[in-house]
Order: structure tokens, then sequence, then C-alpha cells
């Protein structure tokens, strides 16, 4: 029989929740969570599940990859499993970081689920096949289902159809391939030819992917002239969180006043805290200044480094927020800052 | 957000801990923080090192403001 490992972080491991999303790498001999669902529907045993805390992945990578790697030197399996993170971005990117390295290492098969908006999708499609998933642990059965049909394909030794066919995200990758009605290329050259000029939609046998990037804005000449504000997705507001901006997913964002304010006070005094539902809120509700840092802006204020502190800062909560709300979010934001004749930003994630 | 506001003409620096991230959604300018749930000042250590952990940064990210660069780029930084 077949040998699988499945990688779970500490949540669908069973440790627990954001609380324990510190929790170090570990690997046990024997189906933990998720785990055991795969088992069921592989055609391969699970011999060990990985357990990892999303946020010691997040943090100390490196480390992270070397512990796990050592685990598994000793382990014989032909295939890696990896989630499904659904859209929890921690979770997709600890996946395909611990899954490309492991793919490099030891030359196996493995395969993950995200769903489209998880930022796991873009970084890691070309490492390692991703497959698309649903947002939340809902879709756990339809999805490792999914994963394992796939696996089985590859445990069973099956011909592999291209990306498109077997449903994973394309990873770029070209591979010589024989249409069943064999149409040669310089057919099919000049009938893509004949579409574009007659103005009628083609396709592409080989697409060009496309790059998003941003005109970078040019450097400012004089801080000591210029206003800075502060902008966050970390969910830092006032403690009765006056614009209701949701936990996740949030479509909502707020500005808040902080003149005359050396510092965020924190959420015991009454000021502020964190709504943000994807990582743990003790430290930023005890001094919400690791999140949005009016205090050392302050500092530089005081010392002439920077001309001015802007008056407001702004929030949003970036967790499970889809591409498309965070940019109408960033363009409101960004008008806001043009009419206040802001000339620079600081945003601060988490 | 942080594409939206440099396209609207800010010089803008995001401060995160996953960089992989920042930097396949487009961020130009990054400076790496240290966690995600404390990226400025890990609660284990003493409000000093906090302090001082959180105003080294925050002066790195307005160093990468008054800095021209060509490519996307991430600051380093040394505590």
């Amino acid at each position: 029989m077949k040998k699988a490992v499945v990688y779970l972080n500490q949540f669908f491991g069973q440790i627990g929740g954001e609380d324990v999303a510190d929790h170090a790498p570990e690997i046990r001999e024997e189906k933990v969570g998720a785990a055991m669902l795969y088992d069921q529907l592989l055609d391969a045993e699970v011999t060990h599940t990985v357990i990892c805390g999303d946020n010691f992945m997040g943090s100390n990578t490196e480390e992270a990859v070397e512990i796990i790697l050592d685990f598994l030197k000793d382990v014989d399996f032909d295939i890696f499993f990896a989630g499904p993170a659904f859209q929890a971005g921690r979770y997709g990117m600890a996946c395909g970081e611990i899954g490309k390295a492991v793919k490099e290492e030891f030359d196996v098969p493995v395969i993950s689920s995200m769903n489209i908006e998880n930022p796991g999708v873009e970084v890691f499609k070309k490492d390692i096949y991703i497959f698309p998933g649903g947002h939340s642990a809902a879709k756990m059965r339809d999805d490792v289902k999914k994963i394992t049909d796939f696996g089985n394909k590859i445990l069973n030794g099956e011909k592999l159809l291209p990306a498109e066919e077997e449903g994973y995200y394309k990873r770029g990758i070209r591979h010589q391939y024989f249409l069943e009605d064999e149409t040669p290329a310089y057919e099919r050259a000049i009938d893509m030819l004949l579409k574009k000029i007659n103005g009628e939609e083609f396709e592409s046998e080989l697409p060009i992917p496309e790059l998003d990037l941003v005109e970078i804005a040019p450097a400012i000449e004089d801080l000591s002239e210029t206003t800075i504000a502060l902008v966050t997705s970390g969910g830092i507001v006032p403690v009765d969180n006056p614009d209701k901006i949701q936990s996740a997913s949030a479509t909502r964002w707020g500005k808040y006043d902080i003149s005359g304010m050396d510092r965020l006070e924190n959420r015991d005094s009454n000021n502020f805290k964190t709504i943000h539902a994807g990582y743990d809120p003790a430290a930023a509700d005890a001094d919400p200044n690791v999140v949005v840092p009016v205090d050392a802006m302050r500092k530089y204020e005081e010392e002439g480094r920077i001309g001015k502190l802007h008056d407001y800062f702004y929030s949003t909560v970036g967790t499970g927020t889809t591409q498309k709300e965070a940019a109408r979010m960033g363009k409101e934001i960004a008008q806001e800052l043009q009419d206040a004749n802001v000339q620079a930003v600081i945003l601060t994630s988490t | 957000m942080v594409k939206e506001i440099e396209k609207a003409g800010f010089t803008v620096v995001q401060m995160a801990n996953l960089i992989p991230v920042a930097k396949t959604v487009g961020a130009n300018r990054m400076v790496p923080t240290i966690s995600i749930p404390y990226p400025l000042g890990d609660p284990s250590t003493s409000k000093e090192e906090q302090w001082e952990l959180r105003y080294h940064r925050v002066g790195v990210a307005l160093d990468a403001l008054t800095t021209e660069i060509e490519e996307q780029k991430v600051f380093d930084v040394e505590i």
C-alpha cells in the first residue's frame, strides 16, 4: 500500500485556535483531524500528520520548513497533501511554503486546495498542484474529495490531463501534447490568425501571464515638509467599533481622529482595540501601537523628521476580505487622503 | 489597498510580516514586521525593547519613503 503524509495547521490539527497559532511544528505517527478523511478517500494509507501553527510558519518560515523536512527524512511516503486552506491566507501560505519545500526535497507529488482569493494560490500555484476550494471548512469534504481523486490518479499511474481538464490552477508549465484530432500546429495557427483578422474570439495556446504592478511613486524629497497618514488592515478601532467594521470579509472601513494623542491607549482604558478575527487580539488590545504605531510617529514628528502625522488613521480588517473589496476600500481611502492633502502613507498589515 | 493608494499617486510603504504576500499583491516599498498578531512589538519582551524595535522599524519605513527605487524592494531592518 502506498503511503501519504498530510500537513495541517493548529486548528485542523486539533491543537486549538488563534491563541496557539505560534505552535511549533510537530509530527505524529497517526491520523489527526482532517487526515482521517484523507485516509478514507485515498488509495493509500495516511501514516503521519504534520501540524504547525500558522503564525509559527508565517514568522519563522525557514526554521519551520527545516524542522519539518527533518521530521520527514526518515519517513517513507509517496504523496504529500497540505490543507485544504480555504480562504485562510496564512494557512494557504503555510501549505505553499511546506509543499514547495517537500516537493523539492523529496520529489513526491504535492497537492493542496485553496480558495481563489487565498494569496497562497498566486504565490505557489507554479510549485505544487493547487485545486480551487471553498471559502470555509464547510467545504472540507468536497475539497478533500477533489484533491484525493487527483492524488489517486497519480498514485495509480493514470494519464494526467492539462490543468484546465484536471481542474487545478494553471502552473504555467508547458508539456508536449498531441491533440486527439491531430490538427497540426500550422493549421491551428492559420485558424487563429484568420479569427484575429476577422475580429473573432480566439484562444492563444501560449498565454502570457499578466503582471499587475503599479507604477512606483517617486521618493519623498523632504519628509520634514510631509504629512504622513497611517492606514491598517489590522482592524484597530475605537472600542465601540462605531463603523461596525466586520471582523472578517470586511466591506467597511473607518477613519479615527488621533489629533492630540501621543499614542493609542488600549482596550482596558476604553480606547482602542482590534476587531480582526484572523489573529490573536491579546497583544493588539493591550497595546494598539504594535499595529498602528502612533507613538513612534509622534516621536518622529516631535524630532522634526516628519512634517506631520495626519490627524486620522484609517482602518479595516484584512482577513477573508476579497481583492475586489480591498481595492474599492483602498480607492475610497486614497480619495480621502487626497482631499486631506496627505503626501505619504505607511500601511501596516497583520 | 496598498496598490490603490499608490495608483492614486501617494508614496506608500507597506509594513508586513508576510512579505511574499505583499510582493505578490504588488506593494513596491516593503518593510518586514516581526509577527502577525504583534507586528511592531513582542509582548514577551520589555516595554523598552518593544519601543526600540517599533521606533527603529517605523524609521526604516520613513527611509523607504525617501528612497527612489526601480523595482519592488524590501528594506533591511536591524532589530
